[in-house]
């Protein structure tokens, strides 16, 4: 089952069930010592526990069950978005044709195709979208219904798309293959936010956007940044082919990234007036309340690795 | 053969689609009724409303799930009259009752008195997308002559978004499910409407909803 990932992956999956463990039983020792329940904790730690069981099936049989998984996470992420933001009865079928485009786009970085891949959603899309809504004829809101349509569509399937795109990249240049490069960017998306999320709460005072997030501290950003930077430093050349200095800028690439994703969607949820983007994930709020950092990072990181080696 | 059909229906057709294609967000899941008799009553907007309520409930529950649907619509044309009351397992309700002879809440009353568990949308008919309609008073001539049923009050928003009336184009959107308190027989059908009405209302203000034009 595991034929698909390289030793360095499966080593590096085996240190976050370590971390997920280890978690786990420091949650344990607090409730036992305190008698406190430390509920939204314990219940973050047990969506932490799923989602990386899922994401370790989803690596680790065969590149193309990736890139199903990661088209799959795109659709959940796309219809939150819609269903959070209001749309039009008249956009109906515009929007089914936007759900037609997930799937394409994934099949370009399926084959590796990557001119079609970088122009499809920005260029192609982009015109169809308005294109559709004329035949439909409904002029009232175009503009921001045009608008939040195709914004949607670049954050939730073209950014996230990149680090399916990830998975095609040649194998010869790099041992560990597609599946450590994927692993790299998710790991360290996910730990930065932790990290962000953990340092804010010990430490946090001064916020670094207060109107949109007064809980996203300067203390958090940085401690995220330092915690993760040796992470990034140790892991880079086993999973990548980038150097220990190269590595050290995708990683802030990341860091920063992930926070710039993370409080541009909670600018949206403020604007549209919602505190989660859903309830899929106990614990955490929405889909894209998880992928939001990586809406950011896929394509930085993606184009960083790409313009270096490939 | 056919309740095997129904059973494959419902868990290979209908169950991806409403948990996977659409997404439920649900509150208060533990309120629906585990055993018959019980009515669910529910607001109407799309044909998926019936879909999305039977997921709700576990698969061992679908021999005993009755939706009540309308007589003149569902049994309009041979083929959609047995799919209706094969696969879906509907009872056909005449909505025009003016001037009729027979008891036209027979068929309800017999399910209730098999220990079925009914769908019912009081409003009548799917009515303008995403707008909640006044509850009819049919369901208080029920509570009245079963007064030990218990009657929960469902509120969905979304699937008239997702596939409204006159379209047969599905276009994905997260469905929100919020599901009241059981309400009995008040011993009036005022105060049973009122009830009614007041738990469907609040439950429709609990969420906050983008708008829809």
């Amino acid at each position: 089952m595991l034929g698909n990932i390289s030793l360095s992956v499966t080593w590096a999956l085996a240190g976050v069930y370590t971390l997920l463990l280890f978690s786990t039983l420091l949650v344990t020792i607090l409730r036992y010592r305190s008698g406190k329940d430390y509920q939204e904790l314990g219940s973050r730690i047990n969506s932490w526990w799923v989602m990386v069981v899922i994401f370790t099936f989803a690596i680790a049989v065969s590149p193309t069950i990736s890139i199903i998984f990661l088209a799959f996470i795109s659709f959940l992420a796309f219809k939150e978005f819609l269903s959070m933001i209001p749309t039009r009865r008249a956009d109906r079928r515009v929007i089914f044709w936007a759900f037609i485009a997930i799937p394409i786009q994934f099949y370009w970085a399926a084959v590796g195709w990557y001119g079609l891949f970088i122009i499809f959603i920005p260029v192609y899309m982009f015109l169809l979208i308005p294109a559709r809504m004329v035949l439909a004829g409904e002029t009232e809101g175009f503009l921001k219904a045009a608008g939040t349509l195709h914004w949607g569509l670049m954050t939730t399937v073209f950014s996230l798309s990149h680090a399916a795109y990830l998975l095609a990249l040649p194998n010869d240049i790099n041992v560990a293959g597609g599946a450590g490069l994927l692993f790299f960017l998710v790991f360290l998306t996910q730990f930065n936010d932790v990290a962000q999320y953990t340092w804010g709460k010990l430490f946090g005072k001064h916020p670094v956007v207060p109107k949109v997030s007064p809980k996203k501290t300067q203390q958090g950003l940085a401690g995220g940044l330092v915690t993760t930077l040796f992470a990034a430093w140790l892991i880079a050349p086993y999973l990548t082919p980038l150097s220990h200095q190269q590595a050290l800028m995708a990683r802030l690439l990341i860091g920063l990234g992930g926070f710039l994703g993370d409080v541009v969607i909670s600018a949206i949820k403020r604007d549209i007036g919602v505190k989660d983007s859903g309830s899929l994930i106990p614990g955490h709020g929405g889909i894209m309340d998880r992928v939001d950092s990586l809406t950011f990072t896929a394509p930085l990181f993606f184009h960083f690795i790409y313009y270096l080696h490939y | 053969m056919v309740k095997t059909l129904r059973f494959l229906f419902f868990l290979l057709i209908v169950r991806p689609l409403v948990l996977i294609v659409l997404g439920l967000n649900v509150r208060r899941r533990q309120q629906l009724p585990s055993q018959g008799p019980a009515v669910i009553i529910a607001n109407h907007n799309s044909h998926l409303d019936t879909m999305v309520l039977i997921s709700l409930l576990p698969l061992r529950l679908l021999p005993k799930l009755r939706p009540v649907a309308a007589m003149d619509y569902f049994l309009s044309n041979p083929l959609l009259a047995w799919f209706a009351t094969n696969i879906i397992g509907i009872i056909p309700l005449q909505r025009k009752v003016k001037g009729s002879r027979n008891d036209p809440l027979a068929g309800i009353i017999e399910a209730l008195d098999h220990e079925e568990i009914l769908i019912l949308f009081p409003e009548g008919s799917r009515g303008k997308p995403e707008q909640l309609g006044r509850f009819k008073t049919g369901i208080a001539h029920i509570a009245q002559r079963r007064p030990e049923v218990q009657f929960v009050p469902v509120y969905m928003h979304g699937l008239g978004m997702a596939l409204p009336k006159g379209e047969a184009l599905l276009v994905p959107f997260f469905c929100d499910v919020f599901v009241g308190s059981a309400l009995l027989w008040s011993g009036d059908r005022n105060s049973f409407m009122q009830s009614v009405n007041r738990q469907i209302t609040d439950l429709a203000s609990e969420g906050s909803f983008p708008s829809w034009e």
